[in-house]
């Protein structure tokens, strides 16, 4: 459980997050809507519309490609991304491992919440050029 | 008053129902939540008890909202007549009955000068629902402590013990929440708000720009010398974000004088720090869109910060809680707590179930017209699962499938009221034929493994496009089409025919 100073705490302490100011970590804690999964439960469905941005702040999911695990991710991590800026459905299932509670940013809200805060659009791109690295890499 | 010992060993307040004891279900509320539950229940054959604190019904209508007028609507005169199924997507405040004389009690009790009740007209709508439909309640019983036992729980009140493996919570989410900032200790919450009279001449800072806060702005503006609304997070309209939790249209009047220079100001601020002065208030501010930082010297602060749920021990039985240090519990699509099996919530707790919130606009679990359709779909779901009454299935032609889902897609208000969130469901059994399996929750629908089925719900895209949406399971898996829209909403037409019967055309085979 976290009020919304904590939210903003946890925020900051998320990489990219990390160059925004007080106040403007204060808006995003107002901004991003909490919401909590059990475990075993989907939190984005494959090929389902109308998804968006999430930030683990607690638990654990993996994602799955036809019911078979492709990745896990823990608190920090983010997911939905790809599909929220190339709008288009999700290509896998995320599932909930456990008590999962994470930050989400509706997919209509993305586009100008990282216009309104490039330093967290460059920290994506980022993560994105690490993530495209090492898939070259394991590709060579 | 008299207690003398009834049926059962239970104790018998003469002219009081449900004394303590043992019953299937317990049903924590007399609000339009736990009144719904009940009617619902009752209907289906379950004997429950209902309890509440108060001495009458209403809920949270017998003292909000505030400026005393509500934010639903009823639309007295609409399409379809008063007390039909379709009359219900106009009427959002009455509750659910099955037989005529229970339905659509709201819009009779209005009195023509708006199309949204009065807080005392709903007050009075709910109970003459009550006193129509024949509800029994333990008024004056307050739920104090919980405990679970080896045969269910045991809940303490004021009038004795309640034991039962099935309670269902509709406490309402009426508690003021407030955040942490150094100093609102000193400044009263909307909940505990003085009249308007009070604030004549003053300058007036609501800390808060959802409803609550406009609803404060809009009603001191006939009496605030000015008024300044700051919260972090930029103002979301309803009309813009296609949701009934965004601010509504008929509170923009503030910010309408924001934004021609008025005298009222809306800002992005987070609130740092409130002092008191000899005068007023100080309150420090830091701009969070625009940065910059502002200093308000006002008369008078209201904190219009929102609400929480009065759980009281219910963390301590183990029941899950999330959103801002636990303003709501967790629950399931079916509206149960996931860590503990046997605890539901009713009323505008249920908001807690999140369902897809597909472009991320939530249900209206939050509000009477969402809620009222949980509540009865709950009571569907504990009879069925608990008790093993089962609703009457009706068996369907598979020739006429795609008009009856079509035709639910046009009116139905359970699918209206509740997009994305509740479906029209049809089973294809294996045993029995194609079905039609009633009002369900989508989020329970799209992540169950069988039978065959399909599920209609109507949706909003990011767009604001309102259309139909059909998820197809077959073989465990679930796949979703969207149907096209109409600009008059009519979904009856022949694109939405060859789409739908595109999508399930070989199940129907």
């Amino acid at each position: 459980m976290t009020t919304d100073q904590e939210t903003a705490d946890t925020l900051a302490g998320f990489s990219v997050f990390s160059d925004l100011s007080a106040p403007q970590l204060e808006e995003a804690a107002h901004t991003l809507e909490e919401e909590w999964f059990a475990e075993g439960q989907r939190v984005l469905r494959q090929s389902f519309t109308g998804g968006g941005l999430y930030f683990i702040v607690d638990g654990e999911a993996t994602i799955e490609i036809d019911g078979e695990e492709r990745a896990r991710l823990g608190r920090g991590e983010y997911f939905g991304e790809v599909s929220v800026l190339l709008g288009e459905p999700p290509v896998a299932d995320v599932v909930a491992t456990r008590a999962l509670r994470c930050l989400v940013l509706a997919e209509p809200d993305v586009e100008p919440f990282l216009l309104a805060h490039p330093s967290v659009m460059y920290r994506m791109l980022q993560a994105q050029a690490r993530r495209l690295r090492s898939a070259n890499l394991w590709r060579r | 008053m008299e207690a003398v010992t009834g049926e059962a060993g239970r104790t018998v307040d003469a002219g009081r129902p449900f004394p303590p004891g043992r019953y299937p279900v317990v049903v924590v509320g007399s609000g339009a939540g736990g009144l719904q539950v009940s009617y619902s229940l009752g209907r289906l054959g379950i004997e429950h008890a209902l309890i509440t604190v108060d001495d009458a019904p209403g809920g949270m209508f017998r003292r909000f909202p505030v400026f005393e007028r509500l934010i639903t609507w009823t639309k007295p005169h609409a399409p379809f007549e008063r007390g039909t199924r379709e009359y219900e997507w106009y009427d959002w405040n009455s509750l659910l009955g099955e037989d005529p004389m229970h339905r659509a009690v709201v819009p009779g009790l209005m009195d023509g000068t708006s199309y949204f009740p009065s807080r005392a007209e709903m007050e009075r709508g709910l109970g003459a629902f009550v006193e129509r439909t024949g509800l029994r309640i333990r008024y004056g019983c307050r739920w104090e402590a919980t405990r679970h036992e080896d045969d269910g729980f045991v809940l303490t009140t004021s009038d004795g013990e309640y034991r039962s493996s099935h309670v269902v919570f509709s406490v309402g989410m009426t508690e003021a929440w407030t955040p942490s900032i150094p100093g609102i200790e000193h400044v009263p919450h909307y909940v505990d708000m003085k009249p308007p009279q009070a604030f004549e001449g003053k300058r007036v800072f609501v800390v808060g720009k959802r409803n609550s806060g406009f609803e404060v702005a809009d009603g001191l503006l006939p009496w605030a010398r000015q008024v300044i609304l700051a919260s972090p997070r930029p103002v979301r309209l309803s009309i813009l974000v296609h949701s009934t939790a965004a601010a509504r249209a008929r509170y923009l009047q503030p910010y309408e004088d924001h934004v021609l220079g008025g005298g009222t100001f809306v800002l992005d601020a987070s609130i740092e720090r409130i002092h008191r002065t000899a005068d007023g208030f100080r309150v420090e501010a830091r701009g969070t869109t625009r940065p910059g930082d502002l200093v308000f010297d006002v008369d008078e602060v209201v904190s219009a910060t929102g609400f929480k749920t009065p759980l009281g021990d219910l963390s301590d039985l183990g029941v899950a809680t999330f959103y801002q240090g636990g303003r709501l519990p967790a629950q399931t699509p079916y509206w149960e707590s996931p860590s503990v099996p046997g605890i539901f919530f009713a009323g505008s707790v249920t908001q807690g179930s999140i369902g897809l919130k597909k472009y991320g606009i939530p249900s209206n679990s939050a509000a009477v017209h969402g809620f009222r359709y949980n509540a009865r779909v709950l009571a569907e779901h504990v009879a069925r699962t608990r008790f093993g009454v089962e609703r009457d299935r009706p068996m369907l032609e598979s020739s006429r499938v795609v008009d009856h889902l079509l035709a639910e897609s046009t009116t139905a208000p359970e699918l209206w009221n509740q997009q994305s969130y509740l479906a029209r469901v049809v089973e294809f059994r294996t045993d029995r034929g194609i079905v039609d399996a009633g009002i369900q929750p989508l989020a329970h629908f799209v992540d169950a493994s069988e039978p065959d089925a399909v599920a209609l719900a109507v949706e909003t895209d990011g767009d604001g496009d309102i259309h139909p949406a059909v998820y197809v399971r077959r073989a465990g898996r679930v796949a979703e089409h969207l149907l096209a829209g109409d600009p008059l909403h009519d979904f009856r037409g022949s694109d939405q025919r060859a789409q739908l019967a595109g999508a399930i055309g070989d199940l129907l085979e």
